[in-house]
């Protein structure tokens, strides 16, 4: 059942993943982006990383491409790309610069991947003590040996959404009138 | 054709996964090179970090340690970050130039 499962989300994943990068219009892309995300929380499950699995779903597949899909629709991008090429060869290049990424990291890291280092945080994932279940343990770790980089994310993601608002903002225009046909320098001072 | 011992015999050991994760970040590498709308791109660099998440996981249940698993959210946070700090440009770049596309974006062209 495992090795079914395994092979069966592992072959739907690379499929998602090809659609994401083979598909004409954004949108496809998009909602094959969901079915590898779904795919991978499908994996996390198998490994026993139950929170991780709920998180992937619900900011991933739930937030990040509605977020995605939101741009989309309000850019109206959704049309093809050119298919000219600005540089020469730059594509087959490309899917041979991607092979040679992938042999890389399966000759020169698959050698020793499986290091048996010794582990960090004291808290198994299964068995080992009173710990009790995954979100338990999960949280046991991040709220005490992570704790400090815990907080840190917190400044991230304040500076992260200062950020946006501060970009998606035009400077001394309202908001609404977006298309105006003057693209030329205009010097917008973001302090 | 009985693929049902061949199956039973068969283990999944933590480098099927880590395999896996080494094809989907190629995929998304590949894609990050080959698309032109930023778009799409940005969906690419998605695929890279969750093989990136793929191989946390899968080290993590090797080796038996949460610490993997919570280094997932980190990953998690900084990938939502850099969506809508990225969104956020796209949207800006798309209100000055009409088009998403990264041939579009030859300002900086010495």
């Amino acid at each position: 059942m495992t090795v079914f499962l395994f092979f069966l989300m592992g072959g739907l994943t690379l499929l998602g993943a090809l659609g994401v990068v083979l598909a004409r219009n954004p949108v496809h892309s998009a909602l094959f982006l969901v079915m590898t995300l779904l795919s991978v929380a499908v994996l996390f499950l198998l490994q026993d990383a139950e929170l991780v699995a709920a998180v992937q779903v619900i900011v991933y597949a739930g937030a990040i491409v509605v977020l995605f899909i939101f741009v989309i629709m309000l850019l109206g991008v959704d049309r093809s790309e050119a298919l000219t090429e600005t540089l020469r060869f730059q594509r087959p290049i490309a899917v041979a610069l991607g092979a040679l990424v992938l042999v890389e990291i399966l000759l020169l890291a698959g050698h020793s991947w499986a290091t048996g280092a010794e582990t960090t945080s004291g808290v198994p994932i299964t068995g080992g003590g009173d710990f009790g279940t995954n979100i338990q343990r999960v949280a046991r770790v991040l709220f005490t040996e992570f704790l400090w980089p815990f907080q840190l994310t917190a400044v991230l993601l304040v500076i992260a959404v200062v950020g946006s608002v501060v970009l998606a903002k035009r400077s001394g225009q309202p908001v609404g009138d977006e298309i105006d046909a003057a693209p030329g320098p205009q010097g917008e001072s973001v302090p | 054709m009985s693929i049902a011992p061949l199956a039973a015999s068969l283990e999944i050991t933590p480098s099927y996964y880590l395999v896996l994760a080494a094809a989907l970040f190629s995929i998304g590498a590949v894609g990050v090179l080959v698309r032109r709308n930023v778009l799409v791109m940005f969906m690419s660099v998605e695929l890279m970090l969750n093989a990136v998440n793929l191989t946390f996981v899968a080290f993590a249940k090797a080796l038996n340690d949460t610490a993997g698993q919570v280094l997932v959210f980190f990953t998690l946070v900084v990938a939502a970050a850099e969506v809508a700090v990225g969104l956020a440009i796209i949207v800006a770049i798309f209100r000055r130039r009409r088009g998403a596309t990264a041939d579009d974006l030859t300002v900086l062209k010495g």
